[in-house]
């Protein structure tokens, strides 16, 4: 049955499910599982792979809650949602009330719903993971944004009389987007300055088409827009203006830097000039950005029918195993020097891209690309590896086994292991402090910098994290900021 | 949306263009250049640029036909609009007073040379300028190269126009004649600056190129446009564009630059048998972004413009 063939009937039935079925039968009921593009099909186009919980599903799942008095997935996550509320919301049939109760903490909901590590948040603290699965949080946060934007009844909040004060904000990405947003509903004017020629930053360019429509993220900064948040694309803050002179030729009050992590690593070893070699970024930028894989004239090296490998373990280097498979490649391999269980990589991924066909080789290194005469790569030498002793971080850290070399042939290899901090802001702010990585030091409670006036937070603070983190990071910068607007205390 | 206030042909299949952008002419110095993007299905490209007004909020830059993003490009005219343009991006050039200076430059590379031969110029260097092309045809500014120098020499491949041969002709003849040289820079296709560096570096003449590897973002974020400098990874768009020839592997360069050469080859191939209908179509889509910006305007009063004063 259709979802417009849902009878009334029967979406009432199941939302009156946690007043008719006792808890002890609610907590048999086993997690909805999330609809999903088939793996044959998927793996060749560039639609989305989870396909959203039909309205009888969420409404089931939502009765799995059993409504602790100390509910562990609220401490757990990074912005504090008030899920308890929202999963009520959702039973009772309200889902834009919901959606509204999810708006409170958590400006992006249609976003975080898709790309949150929710086993490691909120559904990690959920105490029915503790015998068997936890409510699928993430896939109800999903249900509810998607059924409020589909609804076209999207309940934007009241904005404050303006204070006639000014914030810019460096960087259109998760934090830069959810502190426009909070501040712009304080009375602050707000101007956001993105370096790209699109709004989002890593939404856009980094997180691919079939994990995070762009549409979606377009429909939020269009929210935002009529919240009366300005937007100014094309200006990179470092080069094309600087912080200084945003804060006396630009008159604005208070700048917030969010311009994300963003050099790329590569893995310093030979031949990673061959053609043919990319960083993560890259590879990512020229298809989710600039949709190398539609008809455009931005050329990707093409992976039809050619060997790919992707060295790293992380979502980014996932993200971009799973899109060049989707441009034909006839193997694509993520290379990664620890074992499964290490991989930072969030766990649906894993399982999403063995379906789609993607080959795991753990405990591998590539040491040296090789290549041809005319400069094209055939090729990784690798070595295999075995876990050690634990290291700083408590993963057991990867040693070379001697004389396990082996040649891994490819025509595409793809770098996905980390970023650096990008300098342009910092070269250009001299009194803006930095750590020994070149991160902006910023006070991790008030986002305040060594400069007065400017907040920083996201991974320009705290390296490659995650799209919660950087909204998290947002929010609290933007409370400080109408701190320091209202108050004109540096404190 | 960038607006193009003028646009001239200044050489064959060269093209001038000056487009507001008051950001970027505010910023700009000799040696930087700028990223654009022509339309929603358009690559990015860099270009240098050649000056800017800031009183009047305009770059100048100069663009030759080579594939089919600037064969499109310059089809444009004055009233026509630039859908994205970013920049200053880059580091400026080193302005010193070297002494005596030696600018090299190829065609349309002497645009990129030009803010850089008047700024050494007027910080007290005796400034040689020497533009090569392949033809009178290709040579471009040569009252501005004579202006921005103490010396000028044109080189033509066919012996067209000025002196016969190529730029590294005159560079050894003014060595053999004597001339003392204490900076080189060179701005050219990369077979140029690598001839030019085979020759001054084993002099030990501190040598500059101006590199033109192949970019996506232009801010540090991709790294594609990574060269080699001995045995370590640079990025031309924030490291660079220039950098010590001794350093440069040039093979490295022109194998990179070479990457997409098969479907540069037939992305032209395709626009010239639909040059007009690209055309039209690129104006449509500027046009109907035009408009949709102008219906956000009247949506948002709130750009206070007035705050920038």
């Amino acid at each position: 049955m259709s979802e417009s063939e849902t009878s009334v009937a029967a979406v009432v039935a199941a939302s009156d499910q946690r007043n008719t079925v006792p808890l002890k039968d609610r907590m048999k009921i086993p997690r909805t599982v999330m609809p999903e593009l088939d793996p044959q099909v998927r793996s060749r186009n560039f639609g989305e792979v989870n396909l959203g919980l039909p309205t009888l599903e969420a409404l089931t799942e939502a009765s799995r809650c059993i409504e602790c008095a100390k509910p562990g997935c609220v401490v757990q996550c990074p912005v504090g949602v008030k899920i308890k509320e929202v999963v009520a919301l959702i039973c009772a049939g309200d889902y834009l009330a919901a959606a509204s109760k999810m708006r409170e903490d958590n400006a992006l909901p249609a976003i975080t719903g898709r790309v949150c590590p929710q086993e490691n948040q909120c559904e990690g603290g959920c105490v029915l993971g503790k015998k068997g699965a936890p409510v699928a949080i993430g896939n109800l946060e999903r249900f509810i944004a998607d059924y409020e934007r589909n609804s076209g009844q999207l309940g934007l909040p009241p904005i404050a009389t303006s204070t006639g004060k000014n914030v810019a904000i460096v960087g259109s990405g998760p934090a830069g987007l959810s502190a426009a947003g909070d501040l712009v509903q304080k009375g602050h004017r707000v101007r956001v300055f993105e370096a790209l020629h699109e709004l989002g930053g890593v939404l856009i360019y980094g997180i691919p088409e079939f994990r995070l429509p762009k549409s979606i993220v377009k429909t939020e900064v269009d929210n935002l827009r009529r919240m009366g948040v300005e937007f100014e694309t094309n200006v990179v803050v470092g080069k094309s203006v600087t912080i200084d002179e945003l804060m006396h030729n630009e008159h604005f009050d208070a700048v917030f830097v969010a311009t994300g992590a963003g050099l790329p690593q590569f893995l310093g070893i030979p031949g990673e000039h061959f053609n043919g070699v990319y960083s993560a970024n890259e590879f990512l930028t020229r298809i989710n950005l600039m949709r190398a894989y539609a008809d455009v004239d931005q050329p990707v090296y093409d992976c039809r029918g050619r060997d790919v490998i992707v060295v790293g373990g992380g979502n980014t280097a996932m993200d971009a195993v799973r899109t060049a498979r989707r441009l034909g490649a006839r193997t694509a391999t993520l290379v990664y020097r620890r074992s499964q269980a290490e991989m930072p990589a969030r766990v649906e991924e894993a399982h999403h891209a063995i379906a789609e066909g993607i080959e795991l080789r753990m405990l591998t290194n590539p040491v040296e690309f090789i290549g041809d005469e005319k400069g094209w790569l055939t090729g990784a030498r690798c070595v295999r590896m075995e876990l050690g002793e634990p290291d700083a971080d408590g993963r057991r850290r990867p040693v070379p086994i001697a004389g396990s070399e082996f040649i891994l042939p490819a025509n595409v290899a793809i770098i996905g292991v980390g970023t650096n901090a990008n300098p342009l802001i910092q070269s250009s702010t001299p009194d803006l402090k930095t750590n020994k990585w070149n991160y902006i030091l910023a006070d991790p409670e008030t986002m305040r910098t060594s400069k007065r006036g400017v907040f920083a937070g996201g991974d320009i603070v705290t390296g490659s994290a995650t799209v919660i983190l950087a909204m998290g990071a947002g929010r609290k910068a933007a409370v400080s900021i109408h701190d320091y607007l209202t108050t004109g205390l540096w404190r | 949306m960038y607006k193009i206030v003028e646009a001239r042909s200044v050489g064959l299949n060269i093209k001038q263009f000056v487009i507001e952008a008051p950001r970027i002419a505010r910023k700009q110095r000799p040696g930087q250049f700028v990223i654009l993007r022509l339309h929603e299905k358009g690559e990015r490209i860099p270009l240098t640029i050649k000056s800017s007004d800031p009183a009047a909020g305009t770059v100048t830059i100069v663009v030759q036909a080579i594939g089919k993003t600037t064969s499109l490009l310059n089809c444009l005219e004055a009233g026509d609009s630039i859908l994205d343009i970013v920049g200053p991006l880059g580091h400026p050039s080193d302005i010193q007073n070297y002494g005596t200076v030696v600018i090299l430059a190829g065609s349309v590379g002497t645009a990129m040379a030009l803010p850089t031969a008047n700024a050494l110029k007027q910080a007290g260097n005796h400034v040689i300028f020497i533009e090569g092309a392949r033809s009178a045809e290709m040579v471009v500014f040569e009252d501005a190269i004579r202006q921005a120098s103490s010396e000028a020499f044109v080189m033509t491949d066919d012996g067209t126009y000025g002196e016969q041969g190529l730029v590294t002709k005159k560079l050894q003849e003014l060595i053999a004649g004597g001339l003392r040289i204490n900076f080189i820079l060179a701005v050219g296709p990369v077979p140029m600056m690598r001839a030019v560096a085979q020759i001054a570096v084993p002099l030990g003449i501190r040598t500059m190129v101006s590199l033109n590897s192949i970019m996506v973002d232009g801010t540090g974020m991709c790294g594609g446009c990574r060269v080699l400098l001995g045995n370590q990874s640079k990025f031309a768009c924030v490291d660079g564009p220039e950098f010590d020839a001794a350093q440069v592997n040039f093979e490295v360069l022109m194998q990179r630059n070479a990457m997409y050469r098969d479907k540069e080859c037939q992305s032209l191939r395709d626009f010239k048998e639909h040059e007009q209908e690209e055309l039209a179509e690129l104006r449509a889509e500027i046009a109907a972004r035009e408009k949709d910006l102008a219906e956000l305007e009247i949506a948002a009063p709130s750009m206070q413009e007035k705050h920038y004063v």
